[in-house]
C-alpha cells in the first residue's frame, strides 16, 4: 500500500508537471495584427460635444436615432456607454481644468470600439465570429455567434454590448468601423465624415501616428505627451490625443502587452498537436497496465 | 472488494423530494421567463458584467465539483486501488449529472441556445472557451459510455418497456447486451480518456480569465491560474465524494462508509496541501499579499476562501482523531468543497472588475431560482437513479 501510494503521488506530480512545463518545440507568440490597417485619430482638444457623430453613426448603421439627438447639455449629466442602440456616444468630463476666468472647462470624449491590433475579443470568441480584417476592422459575423458573451468578458475597453432583451436571437453590438464604406476606395466612417471640427481624422494608422506626433511637437502646451492607443494592449486602430489625463475621460490605463498573449501562449504550448493529452494518455495507460497486471480482468462495469 | 451495488428500492416521494419539486417548478418558471423576455428580463447582467452566477456557479462550479468522477476512476481503476470501487459509482453518477447540468446551464445562459452546435463546425484554436467546450462535449459522451454498464447490469435480460413500447424490448435488450460486451473490453480506453479530458478542461477553465488581465483582481489573476484550477479540482474530488456519500448514506439511512472514505482523506492532505503551497507561493512570488488587509469585499472573500476553504480543513485533516470521526471527516470535506465553490465564484464573479462602469453585481431573484431549480433537478434525478439502478452499496442490516 505504501509503495502504491507513493507511486500514485509521483504520477500526480508528473502529470501536473507535464501540464505545467512548456514543450521545447513551442514557439514564441506572434502578433497577428494586419500590416497596414486603417485607423482614426480622435483629438479631444478639438471636440465640442455636438454629438453629430452619434447621429451619423446611427444613420449609417441603421440604429435608432440617438437619445435627445439635438441636446448638447442635460444629456451630458449622465455618463453614457455604447449599448445595443448606439455604437458610439460622447460624454462630457470636468477634469478640474479651468479657463482664464477660473471657469471649469469641459472635455468631451467620443467612445467606440477601439479596433485593437490584437483584439482580446477575437482571440476569445469560441466560434471565430469576431475577426480582425486587413482594413483594421474588428468584424462581427452574427451567423456564427452563439451568444456566450466571452468577447464582452475579454474586452479591456468594456465595449461589446448585448441585446439582453431579445430572448432567441440576440446580437453582440459594437462599432463596425463602417466596414462597408472603408473597405471601398475612398470610403470614410460616418462619424469621421460629419465631424465639424475635424476632431476625428481617418486614415492609415501609420499616417495617423505621424499626424499625432506632429501635433504633439507643434503644440506641446495643448496636449499631454502621449498618444493613447499607440501602444495600449499592443496598439489600437483608434487613437486619442488629449489635454487632460486619459483616465479622467474614461480611457483606462492599460499595459502594452496584447491581452491575448498569455492565454494563447498557454493554450498553444499545451495543446499544439495535442502533445500533452497524448502524453498523459500514454503515461496513464502504462500505469494502468502496471498496477493491474496481477489482477484477473476486473469487472470494469460502471467504471 | 465486495462490489455489490444495488438499487435502493425505497419510496421515492419523500417530503425532501417534494421540496425539490417546488424548487424545480420555480426554476422552470424562471427559465420560461428567460426564453420569452430574454436574459435581461430575468438577470442582473449588464454590458459591463456579462457573466453572472449561471457561468460562475452552474458551469464553473458544476465542473469543479464533478471532479470526483475522474479522481475516483483514476484511483480505483488506473492505480488499481480496487478497495475504493464502492465509491466510484456514486462519484460517476455525480459526474454524469453534474456535466449534464453544466450543459443545461449553458443552454440557459448563452444568448442563442439553438446555436450551441456551432463550435463543432467553426473552430477557433486561439479560444480557451473553444477547447473547454470540445472537452466538455467529448467528456460528457465518455461519462455516459462509462455509465452504460450500470444500466445494462440492471436491465440486461429483463427489459420490459410499458405498453406500446414493448415491441422494442428485444431491440433494447440486444443493444444493452452488445454494448455491455464490447464496453467490457474497451472500457479502459474511456476511463483514461475521461481522466485526460478532465485534466484538460479543468485547467482550461482557469485559463478562461487569462485573456482579461486588467479585469480580474490580482489576488486571483496569475499565469498559473490553470494549474491552480487543475490542482484544486483534483484536491476537491475526494472531499466531494466524502461529502455526497455521507449525505446520501445519512439520508437513505445506509451503512456509513467512513471506513472506505477515511483513507481518501489522507490522500487529500497531500493533494490539498499541494494546491495550498501553489496558492500561497504564487501570492508570495507575485507580491499580491499587499492587498490582503485592504478590507475590500474582494480581498475578504479571498481570505475566507484561503482560510476556511483550504488552510483550516487541511490542518484539521492532519489530526488522526478528526480523520477517524465521521463528523470530523465530513466537516473538513464540506469546508474544502465550500472553498472550491467560493474560489470559482471569486474568479468569475467577485474578483471580476469592470474597467469603467461601477458595477456591483448581485444575482436577480429569478436568476437565483434558475440555479436552485437546476440543482434541485440534479438532486431529484440522482435520487431517482439510485432508487432504480445499482449505484449505492446495498444496506446490510440497519446498523449503528
Amino acid at each position: 500500500m505504501q509503495i502504491t501510494r507513493r507511486h500514485f503521488f509521483g504520477v500526480m506530480g508528473a502529470a501536473g508537471a507535464s501540464v505545467a512545463v512548456r514543450p521545447p518545440t513551442g514557439h514564441a507568440w506572434q502578433s497577428k495584427a494586419p500590416p497596414d490597417p486603417f485607423g482614426c485619430l480622435v483629438d479631444l482638444t478639438r471636440c465640442v460635444g455636438c454629438r453629430k457623430c452619434e447621429e451619423a453613426c446611427a444613420e449609417v448603421n441603421g440604429l435608432p436615432e440617438p437619445e435627445r439627438v439635438n441636446c448638447q447639455c442635460t444629456i451630458f449629466e449622465k455618463d453614457r456607454r455604447p449599448d445595443h442602440d448606439a455604437y458610439t456616444v460622447v460624454n462630457r468630463y470636468y477634469t478640474g481644468k479651468v479657463d482664464e476666468f477660473d471657469k471649469p472647462v469641459p472635455t468631451y470624449a467620443k467612445v467606440q470600439c477601439m479596433h485593437c491590433q490584437d483584439p482580446a475579443c477575437v482571440s476569445a470568441c469560441i466560434v471565430g465570429a469576431l475577426t480582425k480584417d486587413e482594413t483594421g476592422t474588428v468584424r462581427y459575423d452574427v451567423t456564427r455567434c452563439i451568444g456566450c458573451r466571452y468577447c464582452m468578458v475579454a474586452c479591456p475597453f468594456e465595449i461589446p454590448a448585448y441585446e439582453y432583451h431579445d430572448p432567441i436571437t440576440p446580437k453582440v453590438m459594437k462599432c463596425t468601423f463602417c466596414y462597408d464604406r472603408i473597405s471601398k476606395q475612398g470610403g470614410v466612417p460616418g462619424c469621421a465624415t460629419i465631424c465639424p471640427t475635424e476632431a476625428i481624422t481617418f486614415g492609415r494608422r501609420e499616417t495617423l501616428l505621424e499626424v499625432a506626433k506632429k501635433r504633439l511637437k507643434e503644440n506641446p502646451a495643448r496636449y499631454l505627451p502621449h498618444i493613447y492607443g499607440e501602444k495600449e494592449v499592443g496598439g489600437t486602430s483608434w487613437m486619442y490625443l488629449s489635454g487632460v489625463p486619459f483616465e479622467q475621460v474614461n480611457l483606462p490605463a492599460l499595459p502594452e502587452t496584447p491581452s491575448p498573449k498569455l492565454s494563447e501562449t498557454v493554450q498553444h504550448s499545451l495543446f499544439t498537436y495535442l502533445w500533452s493529452p497524448i502524453l498523459l494518455f500514454g503515461v496513464l495507460g502504462g500505469l494502468m497496465a502496471w498496477f493491474n497486471k496481477n489482477d484477473n480482468p476486473p469487472d470494469k462495469g460502471g467504471a | 472488494m465486495t462490489h455489490a451495488a444495488q438499487p435502493l428500492k425505497r419510496p421515492l416521494w419523500t417530503p425532501g423530494v417534494l421540496v425539490m419539486l417546488v424548487f424545480m417548478f420555480a426554476g422552470a418558471v424562471a427559465i420560461i421567463a428567460r426564453f420569452t423576455g430574454g436574459i435581461g428580463y430575468v438577470t442582473n447582467l449588464t454590458n459591463a458584467r456579462p457573466w453572472g452566477i449561471w457561468v460562475g456557479i452552474d458551469v464553473a462550479t458544476g465542473v469543479a465539483l464533478a471532479a470526483g468522477g475522474f479522481t475516483t476512476a483514476a484511483l480505483a481503476h488506473i492505480f488499481g486501488r480496487h478497495y475504493y470501487e464502492p465509491v466510484t459509482r456514486p462519484a460517476l453518477l455525480t459526474a454524469v449529472l453534474g456535466y449534464t447540468f453544466v450543459v443545461i446551464g449553458l443552454l440557459v445562459d448563452i444568448g442563442r441556445s439553438w446555436a450551441i452546435w456551432k463550435p463543432m463546425f467553426y473552430w477557433n484554436f486561439n479560444s480557451v472557451l473553444f477547447e473547454v467546450a470540445m472537452c466538455v462535449m467529448i467528456y460528457l459522451t465518455v461519462l455516459y459510455i462509462e455509465f452504460l454498464p450500470i444500466v445494462a447490469e440492471q436491465f440486461k435480460g429483463r427489459v420490459n418497456l410499458p405498453g406500446i413500447l414493448s415491441g422494442l424490448n428485444r431491440l433494447v435488450d440486444g443493444f444493452l447486451q452488445t454494448a455491455d460486451r464490447i464496453l467490457g473490453k474497451v472500457m479502459w480506453v474511456f476511463i483514461i480518456l475521461g481522466v485526460v479530458l478532465s485534466c484538460m478542461h479543468q485547467s482550461s477553465l482557469g485559463s478562461l480569465m487569462l485573456v482579461a488581465p486588467t479585469k480580474l483582481h490580482p489576488l486571483w489573476y496569475t499565469p498559473i491560474l490553470p494549474l491552480l484550477f487543475l490542482t484544486s479540482a483534483i484536491a476537491v474530488g475526494y472531499p466531494m465524494v466524502v461529502f455526497e456519500t455521507t449525505l446520501a448514506t445519512a439520508s437513505f439511512k445506509l451503512d456509513s462508509e467512513v471506513k472506505i472514505l477515511a483513507p481518501l482523506t489522507k490522500i487529500t492532505i497531500f493533494l490539498l496541501g499541494f494546491y495550498m503551497v501553489l496558492k500561497i507561493g504564487d501570492m508570495g512570488v507575485r507580491g499580491t499579499w499587499i492587498y490582503l488587509l485592504d478590507g475590500t469585499y474582494q480581498t475578504n472573500s479571498f481570505l475566507v476562501e484561503l482560510l476556511f476553504g483550504v488552510m483550516i480543513p487541511w490542518i484539521m485533516l492532519l489530526f488522526k482523531p478528526v480523520r477517524q470521526s465521521a463528523r470530523g471527516v465530513f466537516t473538513a470535506a464540506a469546508l474544502i468543497v465550500g472553498g472550491v465553490v467560493l474560489n470559482r465564484v471569486n474568479v468569475f464573479i467577485v474578483g471580476y472588475r469592470s474597467p469603467l462602469t461601477e458595477n456591483g453585481y448581485f444575482p436577480a431573484p429569478s436568476e437565483i431560482l434558475v440555479t436552485l431549480g437546476l440543482i434541485a433537478t440534479l438532486m431529484f434525478i440522482y435520487r431517482v437513479v439510485v432508487t432504480y439502478l445499482p449505484v449505492l452499496q446495498a444496506p446490510k442490516e440497519v446498523s449503528s
